[in-house]
């Protein structure tokens, strides 16, 4: 039973997080770009785009009042590693600019921000000069530490499977079935236990299990925490999607034997000169081409659902002329509730996917000759 | 392909790939492994708890068997016992019957031996008395026959009479 109270914690956690620290940013009229809500279709694509980027503040939506812009989200740390060393600062130092415009200057160093991308003003510089491609021209771009949108959203998470699992651990000491929350995690656990990692691997699952269990996990509550109206979209960050492809990749590659090699390099049972072609082609496959299929085939699921939930969402505002204002809100209403249960179909999906596709490579790499 | 690269943050894939690495390594630390270890056991132990009942179960029809035999076998020796038993009790009644028989026949002919015995000394007996007796009388007739002239010379008649002189 302590385990309720636990999971209505962390998920209050959340939510407080969420609406008590929120900060509200006002821009006048004049300063904003747009100057009225976003609904002529340049401003919703551009809200689009800029929804499935990360940002270094967790933006959760705009109001207008009084002809004023009203942001509701909170700010996050901005960490940099410029010229002049370590600078942290929050990221509402920016007032919500994104135009290169508010220049925060921490010590000697002077920030900017343009595009989601922070730049560090070089010496001597006052404001931002661009060249014809809109790059900025007299700033250079610090490491970046920042706790970011996607960043806390790993990290939230990380936290969230660390307490209910850690939870699910803890219950396994005192009896043997677990109770409340962990009821529901624990067919989870042998969902992917035995449906993924044993299927796919072979004998040898148990040592990958942990590694396929988090990457599951991880996928899977960022995905379904990326259709709630939070906004996080970290599965649809291509850096993310980048990184867990990477680790499968180094993971099979660390955990492949000999067998493997030799079929790799030198497949048996083909002609002999076609051994070197096919030789280029599975390296090919096995470095570029598995670890490449993994990385962009959830990054472009992920952030095509966030743009068609949301385009299907503006039809509400772009149809209004041909369908009037009820007309073409039951129709937005009506395809994007659909579009949103597809969408958390394709989150245990894509999550299940990238999964059992690990397990399938590791499975080869670990493959031992059949004894005829 | 140029946008992809744009939209692709190499700070975020750096704090991505530690973050990671990290949260894989607590994971399995602090729930992977407890939590994969106690369902192997949980496992095992259901395996084993099923194994055992399958094994008491079997044992169960072994010893049913074996009841089922030792039954087959007391009913046998039973049927063996009877059937002994009901041969003795025939044999001794034959027996019985046999010996009370030639007993019997004994004790009849003792019985008839006696009997004639018995019968031939009564018999003589009365064959003595029959005599002594016979004698009395005849004395006695005699006497009264012979105790008047008249009978006397009456009989010396008869007797005359009777004995024809040829």
């Amino acid at each position: 039973m302590k385990v309720i109270p636990k999971t209505i914690t962390s998920l209050s956690f959340i939510f407080l997080i969420s609406f008590t620290a929120f900060a509200t940013g006002d821009k006048k009229e004049g300063q904003s770009s747009h100057g009225d809500p976003v609904n002529t279709p340049e401003e919703i694509n551009e809200y689009i785009q800029h929804h499935v980027k990360d940002s270094h503040d967790f933006h959760m939506f705009s109001y207008f009042s009084d002809g004023e812009e009203h942001h509701v989200g909170f700010p996050l740390p901005v960490i940099l590693w410029g010229e002049n060393g370590l600078s942290a600062f929050m990221s509402s130092a920016f007032h919500h600019d994104d135009d290169g415009k508010e220049i925060v200057a921490k010590g000697e160093s002077n920030f900017v921000r343009l595009h989601g991308k922070i730049y560090e003003l070089n010496a001597g510089a006052t404001e931002v000069s661009f060249d014809e491609a809109h790059h900025p021209t007299n700033a250079s771009t610090p490491i970046d530490l920042s706790i970011t949108k996607s960043v806390f959203g790993i990290l939230l998470i990380g936290l969230l499977m660390l307490l209910w699992f850690g939870g699910l651990a803890k219950q396994y000491k005192k009896k043997a079935i677990p109770t409340g929350f962990g009821r529901v995690l624990e067919p989870l656990v042998l969902y992917v236990r035995d449906e993924i990692a044993k299927p796919n691997i072979g004998p040898k699952y148990r040592k990958f299990t942990g590694y396929l269990m988090t990457v599951f996990f991880f996928i899977w509550i960022l995905n379904l925490m990326g259709l709630t109206p939070f906004g996080f979209n970290v599965t649809g960050q291509l850096a993310v999607t980048a990184a867990l492809a990477l680790i499968t990749l180094v993971v099979y590659l660390f955990s492949s034997n000999g067998h493997f090699w030799s079929h790799q390099l030198w497949m048996p049972g083909v002609p002999y000169f076609l051994r070197p072609l096919l030789a280029v082609i599975e390296l090919a496959g096995t470095l570029i081409i598995k670890p490449f299929s993994l990385m962009v085939r959830l990054f472009a699921n992920i952030t095509a659902g966030h743009i068609v939930v949301m385009s299907l969402i503006a039809i509400g505002i772009t149809m209004q002329e041909q369908m009037s204002a009820v007309g073409s809100t039951i129709l937005s209403f009506i395809l994007s509730l659909f579009i949103t249960l597809i969408e958390v179909l394709v989150a245990f999906l894509q999550a299940y996917i990238f999964t059992m596709l690990s397990a399938l490579f590791i499975g080869m790499a670990v493959e031992e000759p059949e004894h005829h | 392909m140029e946008q992809l690269l744009e939209n692709f943050s190499l700070d975020l894939f750096v704090k991505q790939t530690i973050l990671f690495l990290v949260l894989i390594f607590l994971m399995v630390k602090f729930a992977w492994k407890p939590i994969l270890t106690a369902l192997n056991d949980r496992e095992e132990s259901i395996q084993g708890a099923l194994d055992a009942a399958e094994d008491a179960k079997k044992e169960m029809q072994n010893l049913q068997a074996d009841n089922e035999k030792l039954i087959k076998e007391a009913r046998a020796e039973r049927e063996t016992l009877l059937k002994e038993a009901r041969e003795i009790k025939t044999k001794m009644i034959e027996d019985a019957k046999g010996e009370a028989k030639a007993e019997a026949d004994k004790m009849i002919a003792q019985a008839q031996a006696a009997i004639e015995a018995e019968r031939k000394a009564a018999v003589a007996d009365l064959k003595s008395q029959v005599a002594s007796l016979s004698v009395d009388i005849a004395e006695k007739v005699v006497k009264s026959e012979l105790s008047n002239k008249d009978k006397q010379l009456g009989l010396v008649e008869e007797m005359l009479g009777q004995a024809t002189l040829n």
